[in-house]
């Protein structure tokens, strides 16, 4: 560490007032403050004092993430050597946790080289174009965008996803904390609707499918869906009966431990509940935010679980098997958590959470087109977050008022 | 004497294609810019036919600007434009069949275009002749720039077309792993793109950026 401060104090005349590289000070200082505390004082306003900062919290999520990433690697490698046989390309004949891990480490590292690479290029541009700080918000989206993403997109898709989603998402509204809506969701919205191919169907959850024939994937909403979608024979329902079984793929068993074909961050909800309990427990998480949607996906499978005929499974699932599948979980913790994008007073972080679920559950079941409801259900809550807000502080200034009217009709 | 072609005149034309757009500015006749960008084609014959409505009512209405009772004269101008709409919408059909089968219901639909009306009531009853006929055509082109600027982007990434005809070097780039941008030909591209022009404009001029 004391190598480090060296060497910036060093080069800090450089990028300072009259130095040469004066314009790429915005670089330096994001550097600066990332690697040690700032010395920096606020300089207007009234501010609430936290040793926290901004960079710090992000840190946490990131460490928040990391079984979410070792799991995903691992899973990578293990969806992809489980379905090798003999006459295949590179087949395995015994692999080993280790392999998988190695495999799947490989695959994902170019996807988040890419999309920090490209994110953090154009949050720089813009900080130096605006001669503001560099926002540090896209530490944690540059992580989460490609733990949404399936193993084998391609990756100038992501570069323009990230682009899209810190350009349109973020920077046209004023930066980190100015967005209305979630940039890692923004960026994975727009690559679902742009190359709709790249992100379903079968040929994309497993690493090297769309190359090697035989390799197939779906993700359990693939599934399930598929079934809605194509007026199935009764054969072949009750084959989609058996892979939500105790003993099928999309057991709840395999799809709690994360045994499943899907985005790379998704799939394991108990890696995404380690992350959970970190968030809550640091205090950086909603509690409220997180549970009120736990309960909102819940309740809304249950009622689902009532009114489902016997054929369609999507909605006849176990409440807690349909939480488990997809990236309902994912969703929960990490992006209806953002705290920019999110409600911002107590009560209103209970009704966005609430409805978050709901919404999240409803899409799913109700459109097969859009398996993953849980994206569009955020996306469409954040947008709806500034209105929960504004009734939620209504309400206060209104009860308030009428308190101090009874007071004064007592005395 | 006044020249034929003065600054006033050139206001006229150039301030509606710049600072006093009626897309990124005042932000009328966006439901048609949304509506039929896709292609290339349909946002040039739209254009034509807006610049052709506009500048015919709004010299109709100049000249007639002295002659109208103030209280039905929404009525007359509506008038004056639906016969307008009417005649493109048959030249269309006749002549440009397979643009007027797509266009469908938008080019009927010129008769709502917020600008023609606007420039109605607020330039062309009170202006003569030749200043109205050069308002109109300032706005229409205005408006025309922008459908051609949003059209072109979404052709080109949405379809990897330009007025319908493949591109060149795009053969090669299909080749390498390219594809074409399918939320470009969604309705949400269009509202993007035009967003990302007024940004633009915003940015470069600030006086256009609105007071909070």
């Amino acid at each position: 560490m004391k190598l480090m401060r060296n060497i910036l104090d060093r080069i800090k005349p450089h990028f300072e007032e009259n130095g040469t590289l004066h314009k790429l000070y915005p670089a330096y200082d994001a550097f600066e403050t990332f690697l040690f505390v700032p010395n920096h004082t606020t300089s207007s306003g009234t501010h609430i004092k936290d040793s926290v900062d901004l960079k710090r919290t992000m840190v946490i999520v990131i460490i928040a993430l990391i079984p979410c990433l070792i799991f995903g690697m691992w899973n990578t490698g293990y969806q992809y050597f489980s379905q090798l046989t003999p006459d295949m390309n590179g087949y395995k004949d015994s692999y080993t946790l280790f392999d998988s891990f190695i495999y799947g480490f490989w695959k994902f590292i170019p996807l988040i080289i890419v999309s920090y690479a490209v994110g953090l290029a154009v949050e720089f541009a813009f900080a130096v174009n605006r001669k503001h700080q560099v926002n540090e918000g896209y530490l944690v989206s540059g992580m989460l965008i490609p733990l949404t993403m399936p193993i084998d997109v391609p990756l100038w898709m992501l570069a323009l996803s990230v682009i899209f989603a810190v350009v349109v998402g973020k920077e046209v509204f004023g930066g980190t904390g100015m967005n209305i809506l979630n940039p890692a969701l923004t960026a994975r919205a727009f690559i679902f609707f742009a190359y709709p191919t790249k992100m379903s169907g079968d040929k994309v959850w497993v690493s090297s499918a769309e190359s090697i024939d035989g390799i197939t994937g779906e993700t359990a909403l693939g599934q399930l869906a598929s079934m809605v979608d194509i007026n199935p024979t009764s054969q072949n329902i009750i084959n989609k009966f058996g892979q939500f079984s105790s003993d099928g793929v999309y057991s709840l068993y395999n799809s709690f431990m994360g045994f499943v074909p899907g985005s790379v961050g998704e799939t394991s909800v108990i890696a995404i509940l380690i992350g959970a309990a970190i968030l809550i427990f640091t205090g950086i998480g909603s509690v409220r935010i997180i549970f009120s949607m736990f309960i909102g996906g819940l309740l809304m499978s249950y009622i689902f679980n009532i009114f489902a005929p016997e054929s369609n499974l999507f909605m006849s699932l176990n409440p807690f098997h349909q939480l488990c599948i997809g990236s309902f979980m994912f969703g929960m913790v990490f992006m209806a958590t953002d705290p920019v994008s999110a409600a911002q007073t107590n009560t209103g972080k209970v009704v966005y959470g609430f409805l978050c679920g709901v919404l999240s559950i409803l899409i799913r079941v109700f459109n097969p087109a859009y398996p993953e409801g849980v994206m569009v259900a955020i996306l469409f809550m954040n947008v709806m977050a500034p209105l929960i807000d504004h009734y939620v502080i209504e309400a206060n200034i209104n009860r308030r008022k009428k308190r101090l009217q009874m007071k004064l009709l007592k005395s | 004497m006044k020249s034929f072609f003065n600054k006033q005149h050139q206001k006229l034309i150039a301030d509606p294609l710049g600072d006093q757009n009626p897309i990124t500015i005042q932000v009328l006749g966006i439901c048609s810019a949304l509506a039929i960008t896709t292609q290339l084609e349909n946002a040039l014959v739209m254009t034509l036919a807006v610049i052709f409505v506009m500048t015919s009512a709004s010299s109709i209405i100049s000249l007639l600007r002295n002659h109208v009772p103030n209280r039905i004269r929404i009525i007359v101008q509506l008038l004056v434009v639906a016969s307008l709409v009417a005649l493109v919408d048959q030249i269309l059909k006749a002549f440009l069949p397979d643009a007027s089968e797509q266009l469908s219901v938008f080019i009927g639909l010129i008769i709502t275009n917020c600008i023609i009306m606007g420039r109605l009531e607020a330039f062309a009853m009170g202006n003569k002749l030749y200043e109205s006929f050069l308002d109109a055509l300032g706005n229409a082109f205005g408006y025309g720039w922008i459908l051609v600027a949003v059209a072109f982007v979404r052709e080109l990434f949405g379809s990897g077309k330009l007025m319908g005809y493949d591109i060149p070097g795009f053969s090669y780039l299909y080749q390498m792993g390219y594809m074409n941008n399918n939320l470009m030909i969604l309705p949400p591209m269009a509202l993007v793109v035009v967003g990302v022009i007024i940004w633009i404009q915003r940015s470069r001029n600030t006086d256009l950026v609105e007071e909070n």
